[in-house]
């Protein structure tokens, strides 16, 4: 029996949030006596994962698994799962893990809960407490498959190193070519954060007044190395592109640093954003909820403060 | 063509969540229950089907039979017909076996799941179904075109949009996009007229296995108050970002 996580990356490089994974697993492995087996597919630097703790990594090279497709990952991953007599299997919440982890969940027969917010409550029965009613409360589910799955929430449990010495084996393989769903062409915006892998996201509302003035949102942004975002009448008014929008019924936002510019704080917006670690709110209306559930606040002109704040946080990285 | 929408029965975007029984269960009281946001963006979806490829659109909840006044919405916005399974819908894997049971008693095409639930947000069972059937998935799908049994689709991705190409039979998970709010039907008094008049099977579950249970429920913790930081003085803002928040 094994504790195995997956590892996702992307152009051959580590998610952070892979990292957290591996932690969590980690955890796991100490908590339930049992090895932790990491997976990585087409990683270029598996040897990174001996700083989080793996007892075993199998490095997975496969030209079928280049492009992903969750079919493809979803048999992959069940095919070392069993290999490896996996009991439970732990993933990120990337938006490719929440494509293919049901797939995976019926290949296995497994139990599974996503959005997962902090090591198990207990081992046997295995118990997990995740995130539910899009962030308005929590619950604790009890997983009762022979094998299990966990989605870890990102930044909810956080990365812990803790250095091991892994056996690093490498597979080599073209197995896996299911072709029910092909990718046709992707279009990326290059050179920017995405939200679901960003630390920080700078977001903006309808305070802003129009799109001419985005320039505020992405200069406070690029400066943080941070994911633009925006709620949703920004995207519905066409100021911004819908794969912006965050909330409710948009994109939910998990990061350590969540800025919010003329944003009201519906209880939508809210409900999207609120698994954030730190919420600042800039608003000229004192009244705005936002405040409510913001940890910092400044009630000004968005125009007056952010270019200010945008200058001043360039000194303050330049030192 | 038979497009099969998936229905999920959820509280309303504003509902203040309470729990009652010790923790043990969702508050109903005042709650008004709605079509879950990312199912009707796929409904409204197959009514187009319908209107332009004549598509029977039949809506399917898991759930008892409070449930049925939102089935009855969806045939008043234009679905042909309704299906509950009866069935105390607690565990996303459960759902789908239901699910599936009705899928091979019924040939569909097109399955319409919602991308996620705004209640449990699990996201999980079109996945499922998709994968006990053996069709083709599509999750986070913003655009789905038809040509015979060929599927061109998009799908919302980290920081972009990829285009699939796939076949029938398929699932996808719908969510904005698929269709825009402005294209959300608002049932009028004729479609609420004659949604009296469709079918709404009810049918009785099937043995499913049940893989997980929902135990305990806890709000957040109450939010201590904002700092507010000056305008005139952002220097104590970044300070406080680094020193205290320490996320800069
Ligand atoms: C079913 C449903 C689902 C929804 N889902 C979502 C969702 O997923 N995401 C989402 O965001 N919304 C969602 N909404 C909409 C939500 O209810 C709000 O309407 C929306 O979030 C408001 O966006 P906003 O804060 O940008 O705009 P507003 O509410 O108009 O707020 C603008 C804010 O900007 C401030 N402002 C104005 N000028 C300035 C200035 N110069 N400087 C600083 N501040 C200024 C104002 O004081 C105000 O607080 C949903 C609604 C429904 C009904």
């Amino acid at each position: 029996m094994a504790i195995l996580v997956y590892a996702e990356s992307q152009n051959g490089k580590f998610k952070k949030s892979s990292y957290e994974a591996v932690s969590y697993g980690r955890a796991l492995a100490d908590e339930s006596n049992q090895n932790l087996v990491v997976i990585s597919i087409n990683s270029e630097e598996p040897k990174v994962l001996a700083n989080y703790g793996p007892d075993k990594v199998l490095s997975i090279k496969d030209a079928s698994l280049i492009n992903f497709t969750a079919q493809n990952f979803a048999n992959a991953i069940s095919e070392y799962a069993k290999k490896e007599e996996a009991s439970i299997l732990v993933l990120s919440s990337t938006a490719d893990s929440k494509y293919f982890v049901p797939l995976l969940a019926v290949k296995l027969d497994a139990g599974l809960a996503s959005n997962v917010v902090s090591s198990p409550i207990s081992i046997s029965p295995l118990v997990v407490k995740r995130s539910c009613f899009t962030n308005k409360a929590f619950n604790n589910t009890t997983l009762k498959g022979s094998t299990n799955i966990i989605c870890v929430l990102s930044n909810s449990f956080g990365v812990h190193e803790k250095q091991s010495q892994p056996e690093i084996i490498e597979v080599n393989t073209s197995a896996y070519n299911d072709n029910k769903v092909k990718v046709k062409s992707v279009d990326k915006v290059i050179g920017t954060v995405s939200i679901a892998d960003a630390d920080i996201v700078v977001s903006g509302g309808r305070g802003l007044k129009g799109p001419e003035n985005w320039h505020l949102i992405e200069g406070l942004a690029s400066t943080l190395g941070a994911a633009t975002a925006c709620s949703k009448p920004v995207s519905d008014m066409g100021w911004r592109p819908h794969t912006e929008h965050v909330g409710q019924t948009g994109k939910p936002v998990a990061s350590n640093l969540y800025i919010a510019i003329g944003i009201s704080g519906a209880i939508q917006h809210l409900a999207g954003i609120n698994a954030s670690k730190v919420k600042v709110v800039i608003n000229n209306d004192s009244e705005a909820p936002f405040f409510k559930v913001a940890d910092y606040g400044i009630i000004g002109d968005a125009f007056d403060v952010v270019p200010k704040l945008t200058e001043k946080l360039k000194a303050f990285k330049s030192q | 063509m038979n497009v099969l929408v998936c229905i999920s029965n959820v509280p309303d975007t504003t509902s203040k969540i309470n729990f009652i029984d010790n923790d043990k269960l969702f508050d109903t009281n005042g709650v008004q229950f709605i079509i879950n946001p990312n199912d009707e963006f796929g409904l409204t979806r197959a009514i187009w089907l319908q209107q332009k490829d004549q598509a029977i659109v039949t809506v399917v909840t898991v759930g008892d039979i409070s449930c049925e006044p939102i089935l009855r919405k969806c045939l008043a916005i234009g679905a042909n017909k309704a299906v509950r399974i009866d069935y105390n819908a607690l565990d996303g894997f459960a759902v789908a076996e239901q699910l599936k049971s009705l899928c091979e008693k019924e040939s569909y095409d097109l399955i319409i799941c919602g991308r996620e639930s705004i209640d449990y947000n699990g996201g999980m069972v079109g996945g499922m179904l998709a994968q006990m059937l053996g069709f083709s998935y599509i999750t986070n799908c913003i655009s789905i075109d038809l040509n015979g049994n060929e599927v061109e689709a998009k799908r919302e991705i980290d920081g972009g949009i990829e285009t699939l190409s796939s076949s029938l039979p398929i699932v996808i998970g719908a969510q904005k996009g698929l269709v825009e709010e402005s294209d959300l039907i608002i049932p009028n008094m004729r479609g609420i007229m004659q949604a009296r008049q469709k079918p709404l099977d009810v049918l009785a579950s099937v043995n499913s296995s049940v893989k997980s249970s929902v135990d305990q429920f806890e709000k957040p913790p109450v939010k201590g108050s904002v700092k507010l930081v000056d305008p005139e003085n952002i220097d104590e803002l970044i300070s406080l970002l680094h020193n205290e928040a320490k996320v800069i």
